[in-house]
Formats: C-alpha cells, structure tokens, sequence
C-alpha cells in the first residue's frame, strides 16, 4: 500500500513546527521519493573542478542512486552527464575518476560519444539506415546535466527541472564557501591529499542533523574529550600545543560555549553555525600568509577571512563545509539506512602547507573510519535508526528554543544550541519533497 | 635482547605482538613502541610514499595511541557498547632488510583481520611492514605501517587496531 506516494498532504504533515515523525529516516518508500523528488529538486554538491584540470579529466559517482559523469571538456567548460551510453546503458567509465582522452567509448558495443556528449561513431553503422534509431534518445548521444553550477570551483547539480536555480537556492549561504575559497590569496583551492570514506547504518538526515547539532559533544564525545584531557595533563594552558591536541581538546567545551558561539538560518535548509566563534577559532597564526592576504584582499577582508571560523556551515543536503580547517564533509544516500560520508581535504593556492595539514589532521581525526569521535556519533546515529523502530511514540522532538510563528531571518544571529537549525533543514525536506506533486484529491 | 636479534627474535616478536591486540593488552601492546614510535594506516595503502601530505585513516605518536586506549578504557566510550574483539590471522612474518649498522629491522606480514561486535562484524585484509629497532636494549617498534588491501573504499567503523 502505497502511503506517501503523489501525497503531498501526508509529506508535510510528517514535518511539524517543532517535531518530526519517524518515518522521514526510517520509511523505504519515502526513501525512494526522496530519490526522485528531493534529491531530484535540490542542488547537489558533486565535484570541485580542481579534480578535472585537463580536457579528458573525468568523476564518476553516485547520485542518489543516479549514475553521473563529470567531464572537463576540450573548451576547458564543465560537462555533466549520465554516466549511461545510449545504446544498452552500460557505464561509460567504472573508475571514480582519470582522463578519458579525446573521446569517449564504450567497452560493450563501442559506440564512441564526443567529450560534449554528442554521438561520434558505432560498428555496423549501415544497420542503422532506415531505422528510427536517430529520431530517438538512443541515437542522440549522452543525456547531458541540464542543471549544472560550477561557483569558485565547487561543482553542483539539479537532476530536475523543478526547483528555484542556483543563486536563488542557496543565496546569501554562498557567503561561506567565499570565505573558505578566499583563505587563498590567489582565489583558488586545490583537492588534495585523498577522500576518507566512510559508510554508516544510518539515515542520511541524521548525520545532518548532527552537524548542527551543538548540545550532544559534551556527552557523546566524553570519552574522546576526556582521554584527550588526561594524555595533555600537565601541560600549562599556555603552552604551545601540538596540532592534534589543537584540534582535539576543544571537544572539551561546555554547553555555554557552543550555545554562545551562534549560528544562522537561511532558506532551503542552509545555515551558518559558530557566527562568533567556534571549536576552530583557537588556531595558530601565520604572520606571512596573512601578509599574503592582505596584499590580495585587502586589510579589512583578510580580517574577516582570518576572525571568522565557523564550526559548519550546511549546504544542505549534500556538502558541510569548515573554512578553517580547509576540510568539506559530503553526504550521500545509499538506502533509507545507510549513508556514505566522505572527507576531503583542500590546499589554498598561495597558503603554507600547515593549513593542509590542520585539514589533513582534522579529517584523519575526526571523520576517518578509525576516528575516535566519530565512533560515539556512528554508534549514536546507528542506534537511533535502530530505536525509531519503537512503538509508541512515532516523533522525534525538535522543540530547543521553538517558539510559535518562528519567521526565517537570515541576518539574525541566534544562538548556537538552537534546534531550528534542524527544523529548517526539516522544512525544506518537505518543501523540496513535494514540489510538482499534485494535492491529493 | 641481544644486541643482534636473529631473524627469529624478530619474526617473534611481531608474532606476539599480534597476540597482545588479540587479548586487548593495548598497555602491554604501546609498551611495544619506541618513543618517537608510530603506528599508521595511510589512506591509499602501500602505493602511499612516506612523507608526502597525505590523508591518512590513522597516524598516531604514542600520545595519540595512548589517547585511543585511554578511550577504550572509558565506560562512557558508548560505541563500545557491546564491546568490539578482533583477531589478526597472519601468516609467517618476513624479514626483508636487516640495517645492522642502525640496528633497523624491516619484516613484512600479510594479514586476514576481523573486528567484531554484537551482531556485525568488519573484515579487512592487506599486510604489516614494521620498522624494528633496538632502544634500551629490547626490540621496538619504530613504525608499524598498516597497508590495507582496499583502503579507499567507504568503512564503516573501525574501532580497533587493524
């Protein structure tokens, strides 16, 4: 029996204003319209053109569920397609990424496609004479990406025609990944290092979520926080620390402290956490990158670039970014219960090599598989999906500092341990979700 | 220890150091190291050239490591609720490269790796190099470098020592 299907109505009463039902992680059939309606309407982060510098250079990934194909072209453009030939659907390439040369051919049949996507050539092309082949999608080559955005080099899609465009849809959000990109004195950041992967039993909202989530350290992350504490006893507090103490030891800080270091809401689920400060801002200083800086952006902008250091700022649904340390976290849905998050590291062109390595250590220590925090949040995530199977009590609350008529104001600082990070990711899930659907009759 | 480990003392000693991790004698296991030892699972296996910057799954000093046992020790480490166990199969250690001079010894194990808990269990596979040295008389490790066989791929958690 089909619940959720072409019924607008039953989404959006699953979202209310300060609750969520169950069934948003844990629902399969749900899932599935999540795959075409809301990661269909949404824009995804899928690549960072730094990973594509020649013409040839491809990505492949998964799109929830949706095989795609990033590829340089030879005019130095972006192309996006289904990773699909036209012919039987076999996948053009099988790697995750290298350099496919001046065209494209498939290993079943080869029929070869230009870098654009436009058909080129087939054996036994004679066979096709006085057939329908060319009047059909088979005959006109690659199904291109209509809706592909490439801004400072972050490559983002939309699979489908709904949804607002790019700017519209992310809007003053932008703001964050202009002052990651902005921590190189040239403009540009560069992939490196390698992508830590992991895959979690989980659904996707719920890593979500927790990204925003600013009350559960003190207590998910005591263990980590306080073994951290005790290896560093009897070091002064102002004694020079190594990187990962650096990075480790604020884990430690109270709910005072992640509640005053703010956070903000923008529309279709972004938002901005750590307005004032955060777990990043206590890093060391270099005295020549930030003369760098200065020469290329400017005293008052460097200022900015250098006092800002937010926790996370979501790019919902796909991409969590932390400018300081240069490091993304991307999200994808694998099944209503299981989700792949992945860490990438970036190199700012014209920055010392210690800022790779903050993000290169903050990774290693924080999100790998082997991460000793990540463990108490893969578990919590994983025992969740496992509790919403419950009988009784079907919602999950979303009530911290919830008052009634709450009207979205991106200018508006609130504070950080507020759950309405996660209701307005909530609201824009139901808005994406049913976009195009027709009400029920 | 001799001040000349024999290939035997060598093959030895990583063959029991397996054996501290397989009963979770972590402090037994990081006396183990050399001070300025190091245990590391680089991200992209053995094709990953030392010292180059590079993201890794683990890379820890032995006040990380230390850190990484002080955590399991904790009830409130709640992934650890039901506890993981692992258990290395190995097969026979070899020495490739005897430094005398330095008194660096390099050996070489493949290993078959399980990690368990409650109902899930991970698998992993690949092999150990292990930098051997002498400090204060007793065999050391200077460095165990973990090449897994598909460190790529998406992990779910690995909460112990591959």
């Amino acid at each position: 029996m089909s619940r959720y299907r072409n019924n607008a109505a039953a989404i959006r009463a699953l979202v209310e204003p300060d609750r969520v039902h169950r069934d948003v992680y844990t629902d399969e059939e749900l899932f599935d319209i999540e795959r075409e309606q809301f990661f269909g309407n949404t824009w995804n982060f899928v690549g960072h053109a730094s990973q594509l510098p020649q013409a040839g250079d491809f990505l492949s990934l998964d799109l929830a569920g949706r095989p795609l194909l990033l590829l340089r072209q030879a005019n130095g453009a972006i192309g996006g397609f289904y990773n699909r030939c036209a012919h039987k659907g076999a996948q053009l390439v099988s790697d995750s990424c290298g350099n496919t040369g001046k065209f494209l051919r498939c290993p079943y049949h080869a029929w070869t496609y230009k870098l654009d996507g436009a058909p080129l050539a087939m054996p036994l092309k004679a066979g096709y004479e006085n057939t329908r082949l060319h009047q059909c999608e088979s005959g006109r080559g690659l199904t291109p990406l209509k809706h592909l955005q490439v801004y400072r080099d972050f490559i983002f899609v939309k699979l489908n025609d709904a949804g607002p465009d790019f700017e519209s849809y992310f809007g003053e959000a932008l703001r964050s990944i202009d002052h990651m990109v902005d921590r190189s004195p040239t403009g540009k950041l560069r992939v490196e290092g390698g992508i830590l992967r992991n895959v979690m039993h989980c659904n996707w909202k719920m890593y979500l979520e927790n990204i925003n989530d600013t009350v559960h350290p003190v207590s998910t992350h005591e263990s980590a926080a306080q073994a951290a504490q005790s290896v560093w006893q009897g070091h002064g507090p102002d004694e020079p620390k190594p990187m990962v103490m650096e990075q480790l030891l604020p884990f430690a800080n109270g709910y005072e402290f992640f509640d005053k270091m703010g956070a903000r809401v923008y529309p279709n689920g972004h938002s901005l956490l750590g307005v004032n400060f955060s777990i990043h801002s206590a890093y060391g200083t270099q005295p020549e990158y930030e003369a760098a800086l200065v020469a290329a952006h400017g005293a008052e902008r460097t200022r900015e670039i250098l006092e800002r250091s937010p926790q996370n700022a979501v790019f919902f649904p796909s991409l969590s970014v932390k400018g300081s340390p240069l490091a993304i976290r991307v999200i994808r849905p694998l099944a209503v219960d299981r989700t792949l998050v992945e860490a990438w590291s970036f190199r700012a062109e014209g920055a010392p090599d210690v800022l790779l390595d903050r993000a290169l250590t903050y990774n290693r220590l924080v999100f790998s598989p082997m991460s000793v925090v990540a463990h108490d949040d893969i578990h919590l995530f994983e025992s969740m999906q496992a509790g919403l199977q419950a009988q009784g009590n079907p919602w999950v609350s979303l009530h911290r500092d919830h008052k009634d008529n709450e009207v979205l104001d991106s200018g508006a600082t609130i504070n950080g341990t507020n759950e309405w990070l996660m209701r307005n990711q909530f609201r824009a899930w139901a808005d994406a979700m049913v976009a195009g659907m027709e009400a029920p009759a | 220890m001799t001040c000349q480990p024999t290939d035997a003392d060598l093959v030895n000693f990583v063959l029991q150091e397996a054996r501290l991790l397989a009963e979770q004698q972590y402090d037994a296991w990081l006396a183990l190291f050399a001070q300025q030892g190091r245990y590391w699972v680089p991200l992209a296996g053995a094709a990953q050239v030392d010292g180059a910057r590079a993201a890794s799954i683990a890379d820890e000093d032995r006040l990380l490591l230390s850190l990484r046992i002080d955590r399991l020790k904790n009830p409130r480490a709640f992934s650890q609720h039901p506890r993981s166990q692992a258990q290395h199969v190995l097969q026979t250690p070899q020495v490739c490269e005897r430094d005398e001079l330095h008194q660096h010894y390099t050996l070489y194990t493949p290993f078959l790796y399980t990690e368990a808990r409650g109902e899930t269990q991970v698998q992993a596979s690949g092999h150990w190099m292990h930098r051997l040295c002498i400090e204060e008389g007793q065999l050391r490790i200077l460095l165990k470098r973990v090449n897994l066989l598909n460190p790529g791929m998406a992990w779910p958690a690995i909460q112990l020592f591959p």
